[in-house]
């Protein structure tokens, strides 16, 4: 079975320095994989690259389709949802007018964001820009989901947040593999949690992809070689 | 506190009983002043979407204002003149009617504003402004050197057209007219402000790269914002030639655009009732500073000053606090 989202050789540059060369990448159908590496070594680079939001080459195919030469919205209507580094909300809407704006038909709607991140019913009508980090996050989250995707990207989800926070955020990770089958790339460096929800590891190092395999399997020496940890 | 609703709501009440109460004090010349307003604000909800909503900052709106004016100037001539319009075979009778001036009016400047929204909006800031501001000055020039229809002299229309059940000549029912156009567009803008439509446009001004990740095109959101700002203010242009029974190459030029710019950051740019604000603020300036004092746009420029360095929010800002846009 060929797999949901397929990354070969992926390139890509910021201006004429080059920040990956030749990353290969791949997510099943609701599979759960994990993009890990150091900080600077291509993950964010990685998922901007597959969403032609920097200059990339390389094949890649999401569920059956060449996405490399379409702009960046075409792929995100192909099924792609992106939760963005740094929780990046239209600020100035509020909280439900977030999770409108770009909201496509299909099982998310209001409600089921709601039933995930009950905290985002109490803030409807706030702005995104008074929400605390963690109800930023699961916004971000919730926005991306609101667009029906097929494949959920999440960078840095856990990020500069207190601890109780991403518990919750984990949890809601969890009920989406397990509920919703969701297919999910997460990049994130806590490898505990990540060895928990992912079904495998793509680790990057110095802009290319160096080992795959279940996060359990990351051995100590791995780990403090590639990770930093 | 006072909310955009509560406020937008008071300023056209207030507009409507400022003319109410002219008509009941036998002062028509006021219920004309606040005719002119509602005309200028409904010009300004049309450039208030594209500006304000959508951060298109057009300094050519008195385009679609022209042709709004030219539409019912020419359709309007030839009936006077019981003459119908020729194109190639094709003979097409004019028409003092309303309904069908207004029709041509919104279809004509919003295809105009279609055709040059795909030119313009391949560019962004400052070459945007000066993509829009070339298109006014070609319909400005163009209409100066067409003689068929008055040139630099203009049209004059003896009779103001006519809306079924009305009697137009009557200052204050045209002016009712006026206002429930008003009234319309700005419920209008409201409803897509509200809308995933406007939604997204909002945030395409402040993030585009997030809405593209979210699959959205936001030049797709912006042409169709500019589109339908166009039409609002075409529609406008239409009505400002009926209030004054005369059109001419005036209507296009670069100060108009000007002047409807002002009057939507002197009311507040993206705030709903801005435009009503901001028109109605300049037409009171503009008669009783005016008849005090000839030079009177000075006095004009030092408040947009005031407004520009410290209150960003306009008039609509200093009632309500800058609330979110």
């Amino acid at each position: 079975m060929t797999p949901l989202l397929q990354v070969e050789g992926l390139t890509a540059f910021h201006g004429p320095a080059q920040a990956l060369f030749g990353v290969d990448l791949a997510v099943a159908e609701g599979e759960v994989v994990a993009l890990m590496g150091r900080n600077g070594m291509g993950k964010t680079t990685t998922i901007r690259a597959i969403l032609n939001l920097v200059a990339a080459g390389g094949r890649r195919r999401f569920a059956g389709r060449d996405i490399a030469a379409l702009p960046a919205h075409r792929i995100a209507r192909a099924g792609i949802g992106l939760a963005p580094e740094g929780r990046r909300l239209f600020a100035g809407l509020t909280v439900r007018e977030n999770l409108v704006a770009a909201a496509r038909p299909g099982p998310w709607d209001l409600a089921a964001v709601r039933r995930l991140f009950p905290r985002l019913a109490e803030r409807d009508g706030q702005a995104a820009r008074t929400l605390s980090g963690g109800e930023q996050q699961m916004l971000a989250i919730g926005r991306a989901l609101m667009t029906n995707p097929r494949l959920l990207i999440l960078d840095e989800a856990t990020e500069g947040l207190a601890p109780l926070v991403r518990a919750e955020i984990w949890a809601a990770l969890d009920t989406l593999r397990r509920e919703a089958a969701m297919a999910i790339l997460v990049v994130d460096k806590s490898l505990a949690e990540l060895t928990r929800l992912a079904d495998r590891a793509v680790i990057l190092d110095g802009g290319r992809d160096v080992w795959t395999g279940p996060p359990g399997d990351i051995t100590a020496g791995r780990a403090a070689r590639h990770l930093g940890i | 506190m006072i909310t955009e609703r509560v406020l937008t709501l008071g300023a056209l009440a207030a507009l409507g009983l400022v003319a109410l109460a002219a008509h009941v004090a036998d002062e028509p010349f006021t219920v004309t002043l606040a005719t002119r307003a509602a005309i200028f604000a409904l010009a300004a909800v049309g450039l208030n979407l594209a500006l304000g909503l959508g951060g298109l900052v057009s300094l050519g709106h008195a385009v679609f204002f022209g042709l709004g004016g030219y539409a019912m100037g020419i359709l309007a001539w030839h009936a006077q003149m019981y003459q119908p319009m020729r194109i190639g075979p094709l003979e097409i009778a004019g028409t003092q009617s309303m309904p069908a001036i207004w029709l041509v009016a919104v279809a004509v400047s919003g295809l105009a504003a279609l055709l040059i929204g795909l030119l313009a909006l391949r560019t962004a800031g400052v070459y945007f402004i000066m993509i829009t501001l070339a298109f006014g000055q070609m319909f400005y020039f163009f209409a100066v050197s067409w003689p068929a229809y008055g040139g630099e002299d203009g049209l004059s229309i003896y009779v103001r057209n006519g809306f079924p059940g009305l009697n137009t000549l009557d200052p204050i029912q045209f002016f009712g007219l006026c206002f429930a156009l008003l009234a319309a567009a700005t419920g209008l803008v409201a409803g897509l402000r509200r809308a995933p439509f406007g939604l997204a446009l909002n945030a395409a001004r402040q993030a585009p790269e997030r809405v593209r990740a979210a699959g959205i095109e936001p030049q797709r959101l912006r042409l169709a914002a500019f589109v339908v700002s166009g039409a609002i203010t075409g529609l406008a242009g239409a009505l400002f030639a009926d209030l004054n029974r005369f059109v001419s190459p005036a209507m296009f030029s670069w100060q108009l655009s000007g002047e409807i710019m002002v009057f939507v950051i002197l009311g507040g740019a993206g705030r709903l009732s801005g435009p009503v604000l901001g028109a109605a603020a300049f037409v009171a300036m503009e008669h009783w500073l005016g008849g005090i004092w000839e030079y009177w746009h000075i006095l004009l420029g030092l408040l947009l000053l005031g407004v520009v360095l410290f209150a960003r929010g306009g008039i609509a800002g200093l009632v309500t606090g800058r609330s979110h846009v």
